[in-house]
């Protein structure tokens, strides 16, 4: 089987072999994406229970927690790749890590959003300094650290490479972010609203919210996929491969 | 930093940002002494911040830094001297200062003491983790507004338990916790901080 040997696997790290595999696999990620969604979404709107205390406001989490999810997850993933295009030097791997922070950042825009708006009717303000809230606005802001120092600088190489190690000293700095976070929350009295709710979810609920974080998964591989597709062409631009291609489209 | 002038710069922004707060926010003694702490600590990670573009822009401009990356000594060890030559001029003097302000602003002796001991265990931790920054934006367009938000988010742990330190203290309820931590964010940070400036420096000068 081709498919079992490791040279099958290694090849696709190359860009002139994952550029026609990416755009063969982006419609059926945006069909599931686009399935899964209106799923998820029916299940959160139509069967899902009314909670007994927070009436129908409480529906902002289908969106809120699968996106808070991405957002952790995506940084996560972006600084593996980073990692693994600063050791290894693969040139993919560092157009994927790129690719993949604006729809990180976008998640955790959405989660900030999102939880803005679920905060007003269950808490009474817009915005609390809770733990929880305050490390997603730090996340943010290393996502836009990440993002404009790759704009800042001109030549390609040193831009991925130098992102890439700022993505590896972020991903060291937020778990201690996140508890340091945490205990200043614990010590200032101000504020102390507990967002722990009880797990005993009706099950219905967690199924929406599986369906939406799979939903999302979706559009962010679809995201990814169409930028590193441009990435690749803008890097790649001076190649046979590209010439070739593009001559041969026109 | 090879002039007299630059550090005095750093330490008259120090001066001018805590003078403001009194202007802003009112003369209440009361107030003041609430806030103290975490002004202090916000005024210093932006003084030392905004010096950190010079840390290596000096040698980078003249080539001294290249000589550097070809030495016989490794990097990390010319960086890390660089680094705590940096903090002997730009930290050292603000948190010499700092008793000064800190009475300035109503603390009482206790909380200045922790203040200046906080600072102490604090401003080498920002000068260390600055220092990747500045490699990585060395010779960048817009280097020094691009600096302060790669770097300010990253500050945080070191602001939370730097003022933190000072507050439990007013409050009575004991800095040891509070300086503990900052202590081992120093070593943290003296083990990896000099190790990724390398790595930046050489990512720039590639």
């Amino acid at each position: 089987m081709r498919l079992f040997t490791k040279a099958f696997w290694l090849q696709l790290s190359s860009p002139k072999v994952f550029y026609p595999l990416a755009g063969k696999l982006i419609p059926w990620f945006a069909a599931i994406s686009i399935i899964l969604t209106l799923a998820g979404l029916y299940v959160g709107f139509f069967v899902a229970p009314t909670d007994f205390q927070q009436g129908d406001s409480y529906r902002i989490i289908f969106i809120h927690v699968p996106a808070a999810w991405m957002s952790m997850f995506i940084y996560v993933l972006m600084a593996t790749y980073a990692a693994i295009g600063l050791i290894w030097k693969t040139r993919l791997s560092s157009m994927m890590a790129s690719a993949l922070a604006p729809t990180g950042a976008m998640f955790t825009f959405i989660a900030l959003w999102t939880g803005a708006f679920w905060g007003r009717p269950t808490w009474g303000a817009y915005w609390v300094w809770d733990a929880r809230l305050t490390s997603e606005l730090i996340l943010l802001f290393l996502y836009f650290g990440y993002i404009s120092l790759q704009a800042a600088i001109d030549d390609p190489q040193r831009a991925s490479r130098a992102s890439a190690l700022l993505a590896l000293v972020g991903v060291i700095n937020v778990p201690i972010i996140y508890f340091s976070v945490k205990w200043w929350n614990t010590l200032h009295q101000g504020s102390t609203i507990n967002l722990n709710k009880e797990s005993s979810m009706e099950m219905t609920m967690l199924w929406a919210m599986l369906i939406m974080t799979f939903a999302f998964w979706a559009y962010a591989i679809v995201a990814a996929l169409l930028r590193v597709r441009v990435v690749i062409l803008e890097r790649e631009r001076h190649s046979d491969w590209v010439r070739e291609m593009l001559g041969g489209a026109k | 930093m090879r002039r007299r002038a630059e550090v005095l710069t750093v330490l008259f922004f120090f001066v001018i940002v805590v003078s403001l707060f009194p202007l802003g926010v009112g003369p209440e003694i009361q107030t003041l002494r609430l806030i103290a702490p975490g002004v202090l600590w916000v005024a210093a990670l932006l003084a030392s911040m905004l010096s950190l573009d010079r840390l290596f822009s000096a040698d980078y401009t003249d080539g001294t830094l290249e000589q550097m990356l070809l030495a016989a000594q490794p990097l990390s060890v010319l960086v890390l001297s660089k680094i705590l030559s940096h903090w002997l001029v730009s930290g050292l003097p603000l948190v010499l200062i700092s008793p000064v302000l800190g009475m300035q602003l109503g603390m009482d002796l206790d909380g200045i003491g922790v203040l200046v001991l906080s600072l102490a265990l604090g401003t080498p931790v920002l000068s260390l983790i600055g220092a990747v920054g500045a490699g990585l934006t060395l010779g960048v367009r817009g280097g020094g507004v691009l600096l302060s938000l790669l770097v300010l988010p990253l500050y945080i742990p070191v602001l939370i338990f730097g003022a933190g330190a000072v507050e439990a203290t007013v409050s009575g309820l004991g800095a040891q916790g509070h300086l503990s931590l900052l202590a081992a964010f120093l070593i943290l940070a003296l083990m990896l901080a000099p190790w990724g400036a390398a790595t930046a420096l050489k990512i720039s000068l590639d």
